[in-house]
């Protein structure tokens, strides 16, 4: 109880006085998750919604990797992208590895199966209804795409923030491949799993608050920028 | 100068689903004047028949064939389902829908649409959110993004079910000033009034195959089977 109250003066302390370390790792994990979500909802929008309108004979086992692929393990996607990246590894010319950059793409590969697939049940259903006007109107496949995706916007903004809550609370993988370096790639989590280590749980449980709010507050801001449970009928 | 696209033409077509046959085997020639309404029991192939018309249906036997090829051809038709569909947009949104997968500017959509939304007696909600409509506004809003794209030929199926007197007066107002336009309409109804009303000619449905056709009066006066003799005269009919 003793830490978790020095944990949450803490955490008041640094937001009070604005913190520059405190400000430094939340912007960059901001940076890192929004563009990760961006970039991976640019991905698994559209493929979501593509798989809700075609079908093809492989489109089941698709959707059950897809489905699987929500539990990837985070530790052995960074390992993945840590080999990928490193010197001796296929795009180590890049010279990506422990950059900002080597852990939003370990990010976009967390979550964008997680996007997709959260994004297909809500948009294949939304399919269901449209189904035959869509088809009665002659649309392309292309416009039933974008119809879908406009029209279940809602939906698709609750995928978006699913993804948005793993990559923001996701360690492992970016610990890996960002190497928690200061300055540089810590970010919230990684931050607090060093301080963990060690010993400092009051600084560790601040940084966990700020971690805490920092999710409820975009999720509000989100829902309320675009009016979810409003206008429950659109 | 648009190409018209009949006579549509149905020979010996079957509709299967899951290896039950639904309709056939069904023979039909469809001119380019008129009402033809379709009349039968629940279950006789009605909303089949309209969608195997229109292409939301394959046969599994048979051939479907209008006067132009399909793509052509179902550009100029239009089809209102039973339990309209309601885009996640507002009236005239969802009614502009049907003009811009076409290729028309939005503004020009929104436009047009609200100009059919208005002549459908919408005009007092065009900004209102689709999924709130009452029942018989939706079957209009159905019939205006329907209508929009001035259609050839236009599918209803039973799009007054479940409304009541007033709203369906405008609907069938609105219908006989279509048809005086020259578009044809085809239309699913088990309401023998509405049939009487609007029909041309009829084509009675009975386990999924048209079990008799022909002009509307003679129909209604002296119907040639039993089963549509039952039938009008309010049996049950199986």
């Amino acid at each position: 109880m003793n830490d978790l109250s020095q944990g949450l003066t803490e955490a008041l302390y640094r937001v009070a006085t604005l913190d520059p370390e405190l400000v430094n790792i939340t912007l960059r994990s901001l940076q890192v998750t929004v563009t990760a979500v961006v970039i991976a909802s640019a991905i698994a929008l559209p493929l979501g919604a593509w798989l809700a309108v075609t079908r093809f004979w492989a489109r089941r086992y698709v959707i059950a990797v897809l489905n699987a692929l929500m539990g990837l393990p985070p530790v052995v996607v960074g390992l993945i992208v840590y080999v990928l990246l490193s010197r001796s590894g296929p795009l180590g010319v890049l010279g990506l590895l422990f950059t900002p950059t080597a852990m939003i793409i370990a990010q976009v590969i967390i979550v964008t199966p997680l996007i997709a697939s959260v994004a297909h049940q809500a948009l294949r259903d939304l399919w269901s209804e449209y189904h035959d006007l869509l088809i009665s109107l002659n649309t392309t496949k292309r416009q039933r795409v974008a119809t879908l995706l406009w029209d279940g916007r809602r939906a698709l903004l609750t995928a978006c923030l699913a993804g948005f809550g793993r990559a923001i609370g996701e360690v492992g993988a970016i610990m890996i491949v960002g190497g928690n370096i200061d300055n540089v790639t810590r970010v919230l989590t990684t931050a607090i799993a060093l301080e963990t280590g060690k010993g400092n749980f009051s600084l560790a449980l601040g940084l966990g608050f700020v971690l805490i709010t920092l999710a409820i507050i975009l999720n509000l801001a989100i829902h309320s920028l675009s009016r979810t449970e409003r206008s429950n009928l659109w | 100068m648009v190409a018209t696209i009949f006579p549509l033409r149905i020979t010996k077509a079957c509709v299967k689903r899951r290896g039950v046959q639904l309709i056939g085997p069904v023979d039909l020639d469809l001119g380019e004047n008129g009402l033809t309404i379709v009349m039968g029991p629940n279950g006789s192939g009605k909303t089949s028949l309209l969608r195997l018309m229109h292409g939301l249906e394959r046969p599994a036997t048979g051939t479907v064939h209008w006067a132009t090829p399909d793509t052509d051809a179902r550009m100029h038709q239009a089809y209102v389902f039973q339990t309209p569909t309601m885009m996640r947009r507002s009236v005239t949104d969802c009614i502009a829908y049907a003009l811009t997968v076409m290729g028309v500017s939005r503004a020009d959509a929104r436009r047009g649409a609200q100009d059919y939304a208005k002549r459908v007696g919408l005009g007092h909600v065009l900004d209102r959110p689709a999924m709130v409509l009452s029942g018989g506004e939706k079957q209009k809003l159905a019939l205006a993004r329907a209508l929009i794209r001035q259609p050839q030929i236009l599918f209803l199926d039973e799009p007054c079910a479940n409304l009541d007197g007033r709203a369906t007066r405008d609907i069938e107002t609105i219908l006989n000033e279509v048809r005086a336009q020259g578009t044809r309409i085809v239309m699913a109804t088990h309401d023998i009034g509405q049939a009487q009303r609007l029909a041309d000619d009829v084509l009675f449905m009975l386990n999924g195959v048209v079990h008799e056709q022909g002009a509307a009066v003679p129909f209604f006066a002296t119907p040639q089977t039993a089963e549509a003799k039952a039938f009008l005269g309010g049996q049950i009919v199986e």
